[in-house]
């Protein structure tokens, strides 16, 4: 299997983009990917998404994208694996390039949820969960993650302003992101403040609903060129699933497909969580980053939202986490989800995060799920220099 | 909404029928080709308990679709008598009075409908048990 590096990437700013299209934000951030690459063509491209057959009556994405992007005659096809669509449509590409199949591949993720009505991008959101007796029972994505933050709020003895606190650090950096839907600070007494939304879960530790595309380039590391700035390379690529109802998990706060797909990731790149610099965490709703965390090693099982209170994952803690805003802020256009973590680690490992760099970043973690942690993507990075 | 898709779930939604592995003994509800636990594929069916407690809850503010009028509404996770556990909307009880670990029983109830002309879907919800 060959070295995969990361060749370029791009996305456009997340947020309500009434004057674009599906196919517009696609190719927005198609072109963005491709131009930061200085490649002039692929010969592969995976489209992710999750939900465009109900939100834009459109499927056959693969094909559809391709058209729009002037491509044809080259395998082209469609990812779906609910908001986790991005992080397994990258390790989709990374296999391709990775077992010489394809040399150059474009992986691009796009959602637009603002053509419909929020009570149907509720329904939507929803489907990542089985139809027939989840969904049936009228609760939502945001209520499923309530169960989990009251029951682990029971068993720690955890206080509702710890766990938020990973919403207030989102919003801290995706004020310095020009590409986040969110880009301003909140505190712990306004998320706590903010209407409950499914209770115990507040407005502001949910993700917001919104439009936006992301896409990267991948190719040979070794046949990388040399660029003025430093290559990035993928250390390990893994998917996992788990049970698609909670009621069926054995513990319903360790999320098992996190802590699989983890686990092997660490091994392939011959890593601990300790070696990891900059991370990027589902946190789609408060509770499932904190849960991440656990899972992922970062704490033991309970201590997640200490670390969060205790200033553990903010820029300068010691695991910067969600360092453009993460789901909660920068946005999460469902499949394109994914996609944004991996541009946001690029740019960190390359030393292009600005106002959001971390220092000396050399290895990067993004964790992307489907569901609640029914499919997880782990996707590390890493600088090639160090 | 289609009336096969309906029809199929009726029997396991009206009176709450799970799965039961012949080889390992484990009750699985919603019902299942193969089980989860063992892999076998030997699985019969098996009327699940209509008792259980609240091991979690929620309240629904913004729903989905189709739900809008029912809002808000509790929806919890419960732990049947025979260890199987469901999700369930919560009726004919404050959420004041919601607590974890409070005994609650199955009801039968309108749980969504197709428009004004479409079908009228059914199924479990589950209620606070009244003292003894």
């Amino acid at each position: 299997m060959r070295d995969v590096a990361v060749l370029g990437v791009g996305c456009t700013k997340v947020g309500e983009h009434w004057e674009c299209s599906l196919k517009d934000l696609f190719v927005e951030a198609s072109l963005k990917a491709l131009a930061d690459s200085g490649v002039e063509g692929v010969d592969a491209l995976y489209v992710s998404n999750m939900a465009s057959g109900l939100l834009q009556r459109q499927e056959h994405l693969g094909a559809v994208m391709a058209d729009a992007l002037g491509i044809s005659e080259i395998p082209a096809v469609r990812v779906e694996a609910a908001s986790a669509s991005g992080g397994v449509a990258f390790h989709e590409g990374v296999k391709a390039v990775a077992s010489g199949m394809n040399d150059l591949v474009l992986v691009g993720g796009v959602e637009k949820m603002t053509d419909i009505l929020p009570p149907e991008v509720a329904s939507t959101v929803i489907m990542s969960e089985d139809q027939e007796y989840t969904a049936y029972t009228g609760i939502t994505y945001a209520g499923l993650c309530a169960l989990l933050k009251r029951l682990y709020m029971g068993r720690f003895d955890v206080k509702p302003e710890e766990i938020a606190m990973i919403s207030v650090v989102g919003h801290e950096n995706a004020a310095s992101n020009p590409y986040a839907q969110y880009p301003f600070k909140t505190s712990v007494e306004r998320v706590l403040s903010s209407p409950m939304e499914a209770d115990p879960i507040h407005l502001l530790e949910c993700a917001g609903i919104g439009d936006g595309a992301a896409a990267v380039v991948l190719g040979p590391a070794e046949e990388a060129e040399i660029f003025s700035r430093p290559l990035v390379v993928v250390s390990a690529s893994t998917v996992a699933t788990d049970t698609l109802s909670l009621t069926e998990r054995e513990d319903i706060l360790t999320l098992r497909a996190v802590r699989s797909a983890a686990q092997r990731a660490y091994d392939i790149a011959k890593l601990t969580p300790r070696d990891i610099d900059v991370l990027e965490v589902h946190d789609e709703v408060s509770i499932l980053g904190v849960l991440s965390l656990e899972d992922l090693g970062f704490a033991e099982k309970g201590e997640g939202a200490g670390l969060v209170a205790g200033g553990g994952v903010s820029l300068k803690g010691v695991i910067p986490t969600t360092t453009f805003g993460g789901l909660k802020a920068r946005g999460n256009p469902l499949g394109a989800t994914g996609l944004y973590q991996i541009a946001e680690l690029t740019w960190q490992l390359r030393g292009e995060a600005g106002k959001n760099q971390v220092e000396g970043a050399g290895v990067g973690l993004a964790q992307n799920m489907g569901g609640i942690g029914s499919t997880c993507a782990v996707n590390i990075l890493r600088r090639e220099d160090l | 909404m289609s009336i096969p898709r309906y029809w199929r779930e009726i029997k396991y939604r009206y009176r709450l029928i799970g799965s039961v592995c012949e080889n390992c003994g484990s009750v699985l509800f919603p019902r299942k080709n193969i089980c989860i636990r063992c892999g076998s594929r030997e699985l019969g069916e098996m009327n699940l308990s209509e008792k259980g407690r609240v091991v979690s809850y929620t309240v629904v503010r913004n729903p989905p679709k189709e739900y809008e009028k029912y809002a808000p509404y509790i929806v919890a996770l419960i732990e049947l008598e025979d260890g199987v556990r469901i999700l369930s909307q919560v009726v004919d009880c404050d959420l004041a009075e919601m607590q974890i670990g409070m005994e609650v029983e199955m009801t039968f109830r309108r749980i969504r409908e197709d428009g004004s002309s479409g079908i009228i879907e059914y199924g479990y919800k589950f209620r606070p048990v009244i003292g003894e």
